[in-house]
């Protein structure tokens, strides 16, 4: 009964993390689509999300050799969570301007360079203005969370797997149901023709890219409590989201979604029955197999470029 | 053709190279005795290691990412295979030197045969994902697996090896030793693009499926070019851990793979020179920042951030590197003439016309896109010897049926037969390879190569009748484009060739290969008339030496003047075939075209 009850802490733990990859999955899957990028600045995002939370309920302590002053802040938790939200949008804005739009014409090598450049950047700068100490974030709700049938339900990893379903039914509402939807997804299958049809192309990629900063903003903001805010904590969820991506079928949404929960479940069983330290592997081995045995991926079809 | 010592051919290489290459020979010479002749610290001969070994792992990453245009985001754990090779080997498990050493290379090789295969198929997003998680398993494993690696604490006291009797345990004579190795491998990737497999890397790069369909094994040339830099990696690896006595993993992270990145295109990408230079650079630039005046020092706090931001700026304003800046610099300074390619004999199509059965056989063939039947049970028959046109309105399914003809995409259902054997699951390269040339409706010309090296490509299919050897192929092109009348342009860089010598570029790149069929995807597609009438002379004096076409175009014109024959698509289901004359007449081929209206009626009447 105990080996039952640890069996389903463990597929709990998975399924929150899942749905952590899964939320920056959705941001990748929406930048692959609208620009055929694959953005290796999408987990930094989420970095950003923690930092600025930090920033918001603590303050920054402050880098005399930058010349920058210390500060204390004390904000309450759901304005720094709107003013997160807002900060991410401006920095999804200027990552349009500056990492994507010089490159708009270029192959999708230089592109993806260019997002691995900002990754660095985005790392480097917030480690100079904090530093290497990871900083604990408090959970979103006061309670710690309930326990059912022995199992042990963290209201943090509760509060995640809420609002993935939220995102998930927003996303899709989105894209199904409203005008913008169906101008974002004419943008992702043919930017030429959707301009020629008056679609301003231009904007619609500036709010791609805001969608997924902000996504990515607050899956930082709701894991921060469980994994400490750090410097790596975007690359580190980053790949396993991409590797979310590939799992599920290169581009799509409910593919990105499943991805991440299997991740996340593999992750989790194997640090729970193999080994601790190796726990970063797994999800990259799993993602080995995966390419070797249906490289599509679960959902994808194969495709051939178009002579 | 088959006496190319008749040929008179031009001096490859202009005289007024020679102070350059004087002054690169002394300068080679002079830097690796510079420790001899100065007085130098540990801490300067410590850069000097630095920078010849990570150059060696950076002339891995021109082959992969500069030549053959696929990223490597795990050069540092190549690197690091040969590093940990040379030092668990000697220091752990005594073997000499240089058994570690090949052990090392062999080891970072076979990993990159494997990582290649498993992932270069699928392109270049997972390339980028699967080399970064590479990495980071490599990382793991060298700090968690304490047993085997010594975990973060490194591996100390890594021996120098001697040879040929010297002892080169001294600094100053193992860096001399790397220096010398390092010359040879910026010989071997300056030497490389040059070469055939060098050309098909170039072509993979510039238009991977082009150079499938001319019959580059694109596949092959990636885990080739992968497994290179793998091993330049591991070299570079094996001399940095006996270089330095002493390693651990914080020297092969993922901070490393992206040092290698940046070194790389800093310099420049595509040169071997180049990415030897940013190498250098990179390592010196922290130095640099030492010297900065008070008020710039906060820069050495935050000089990764400025790497990031380098990167960014260095893809917006110099894809090609400072060494492609230089040498720009250098061509807009000196203008060179147009080399002179000497005597070109004609083109020889060897084409042996013996049986009168199909050359090109399509039975029952079907190629559906989910619930769309582009190409719908199309039965057809190119006979050799003669111009078979395959005409219809838009979307009637042509350029679908030529893809499934050359290998782009398989068939739903039904057969591509050539010459009698059944190619309907042949990779394309393997049709190119059995004599099947092509070109394309929107011109898939490697756009970064000259006229001449992208024609070369195309003779270098498997199973071309031509002897082997460098100058035979170079004779073969020149023939080819003299053919389709531009072998004065045959040194220019094809991006710079107007629109329609690039469409003649692209024949005579598939007319190298000695095709028997030749397919062409809307050859007359954005030319003028006088170009058309051009055309129209060239798809007559081909067909009067006996090679077959198969031709797609929407210009009935053209079509009525070259073709013996021809068949109408529409909604993916033939609808007529035969004579031009019959054809064009016919009241089905005027009502698919024309729609059928009360006169389309009346016509038929």
């Amino acid at each position: 009964m105990e080996a039952l009850a640890n069996n389903f802490q463990v597929l709990f733990q998975g399924l929150a993390l899942g749905s952590i990859y899964a939320l920056v999955a959705l941001g990748f899957v929406l930048i692959i689509r609208t620009t055929n990028v694959v953005n290796f600045a999408q987990g930094d995002f989420a970095m950003l999300g923690g930092y600025l939370m930090v920033l918001f309920l603590v303050g920054m302590p402050g880098n005399p050799d930058l010349g920058l002053p210390a500060l204390g802040l004390a904000l309450p938790y759901w304005l720094a969570i709107v003013l997160t939200v807002v900060a991410m949008g401006v920095i999804g804005i200027a990552f349009n301007y500056g990492v994507y739009y010089p490159l708009r014409n270029r192959p999708f090598l230089p592109v993806l360079i260019s997002t691995l450049g900002a990754s660095i950047f985005l790392q480097n700068t917030v480690l100079a203005v904090f530093n290497p100490q990871p900083r604990p974030l408090d959970k979103l709700v006061g309670v710690d969370g309930i326990t059912v049938g022995g199992v042990f339900l963290d209201s943090q990893y509760l509060v995640i797997l809420a609002f993935t379903i939220l995102a998930v039914a927003f996303q899709y509402f989105l894209f199904e149901h409203t005008l913008l939807g169906k101008k974002l997804q004419a943008v992702s299958q043919d930017k030429d023709m959707a301009r020629l049809l008056g679609i301003p192309v231009s904007l619609m990629i500036i709010i791609t890219f805001v969608y997924s900063a902000v996504l990515g903003g607050l899956a930082g903001v709701l894991v921060s409590p469980i994994l400490f805010v750090s410097i790596g904590l975007g690359s580190a969820i980053a790949l396993k989201a991409f590797a979310a991506t590939i799992i599920g079928g290169f581009g799509d949404i409910a593919g990105a979604i499943v991805g991440g929960l299997i991740i996340g479940v593999v992750e989790s069983f194997a640090a729970y029955y193999i080994s601790v330290p190796y726990k970063d592997a797994y999800a990259f081995v799993f993602l080995f197999l995966v390419l070797l045995f249906r490289p599509q991926g679960i959902f994808g079809e194969k495709v051939s470029e178009k002579a | 053709m088959r006496t190319p010592d008749a040929i008179a051919v031009a001096p490859a290489r202009a005289a007024s190279r020679l102070p350059w290459i004087v002054l690169i020979i002394a300068v080679g010479i002079l830097l690796p005795l510079l420790p001899y002749m100065f007085k130098t610290s540990d801490y300067v001969l410590n850069i000097f290691m630095n920078s010849v070994t990570y150059a060696m792992a950076v002339l891995g990453m021109v082959v992969v990412l500069g030549y053959t245009g696929q990223i490597n985001l795990a050069q540092a754990a190549f690197f690091g295979f040969g590093a940990y090779s040379v030092a668990l080997g000697t220091v752990s498990y005594g073997l000499p030197f240089w058994v570690a050493l090949a052990l090392g290379v062999g080891i970072s090789g076979i990993a990159g045969v494997v990582l290649g295969l498993t992932t270069l198929r699928l392109g270049g997003h997972y390339l980028a994902m699967i080399t970064i998680s590479f990495q980071q398993i490599f990382d793991l494993v060298a700090v968690n697996w304490i047993e085997l690696t010594h975990g973060p604490d490194g591996i100390a006291g890594i021996p120098r090896p001697s040879l040929f009797g010297h002892e080169l345990s001294d600094q100053r004579a193992f860096l001399l030793f790397s220096t010398l190795v390092l010359y040879a491998l910026i010989w071997f990737a300056w030497w490389l693009p040059g070469t055939r497999l060098g050309r098909a890397m170039r072509s993979v790069r510039d238009n991977e499926l082009a150079a499938g369909t001319v019959g580059v094994h694109t596949l092959r040339v990636k885990v080739t070019a992968f497994t290179m830099s793998a091993v330049l990696g591991g070299i570079g690896g094996g001399l940095y851990a006996s270089g330095f006595s002493y390693i651990s993993p914080d020297n092969f992270n993922f901070a490393r793979s992206i040092e290698f990145l940046t070194a790389t295109l800093l310099g420049g990408a595509q040169s071997a020179f180049g990415g030897t230079l940013g190498t250098v650079l990179i390592v010196l630039l922290p130095e640099w920042f030492k010297d900065l005046p008070e008020s710039l020092r906060f820069l050495t706090k935050v000089y990764l951030a400025i790497y990031g931001l380098a990167v960014i700026l260095i893809m917006v304003f110099m894809p090609e590197g400072l060494w492609g800046l230089l040498r720009n610099a250098w061509g807009r300074v000196r203008k060179t003439a147009p080399q002179a390619v000497g005597k070109i004999v004609p083109l020889n199509f060897d084409i042996k016309v013996a049986h009168r059965t199909a050359l090109l056989k399509l039975e029952n063939l079907q190629k559906h896109f989910g619930g769309l039947k582009a190409v719908d049970g199309v039965d057809l028959e190119v006979m050799p010897g003669t111009v078979h046109a395959l005409i219809g309105p838009n979307g009637s399914g042509k350029t679908t049926t030529l893809n499934v003809v050359s290998g782009i995409y398989r068939p739903t259902a039904g057969k591509v037969l050539f010459d009698g054997k059944d190619i309907s699951l042949m990779a394309p390269h393997d049709r190119a390879g059995q004599g099947m040339g092509r070109t394309f409706q929107n011109i898939r010309l490697f756009s970064t190569m000259t006229a001449l090296e992208n024609v070369m490509v195309g003779g270098q299919r498997d199973n071309n009748p031509l002897q082997e050897g460098h100058d035979n192929l170079r004779h073969r092109a020149l023939s080819a484009l003299e053919f389709v009348g531009i072998a004065h342009r045959a040194n220019e860089v094809v991006r710079n060739l107007p629109y329609g010598h690039q469409r003649y570029v692209e024949i005579a790149r598939a007319l190298a290969g000695h095709p028997t069929l030749l397919l062409l995807d809307e050859p007359g597609a954005g030319l003028n008339q006088t170009e058309k009438q051009e055309l129209v002379g060239l798809l007559k004096r081909l067909r009067g030496h006996g090679l077959t076409i198969f031709l797609i175009d929407h210009d009935m014109g053209l079509v009525e003047k070259v073709s013996d024959k021809i068949t109408v698509l529409n909604f993916g289901k033939k609808i007529a075939e035969g004579s031009p004359q019959d054809v064009l007449r016919h009241p089905d081929v005027i009502a698919a075209y024309l729609g059928e209206g009360p006169s389309g009626a009346a016509a038929r009447a």
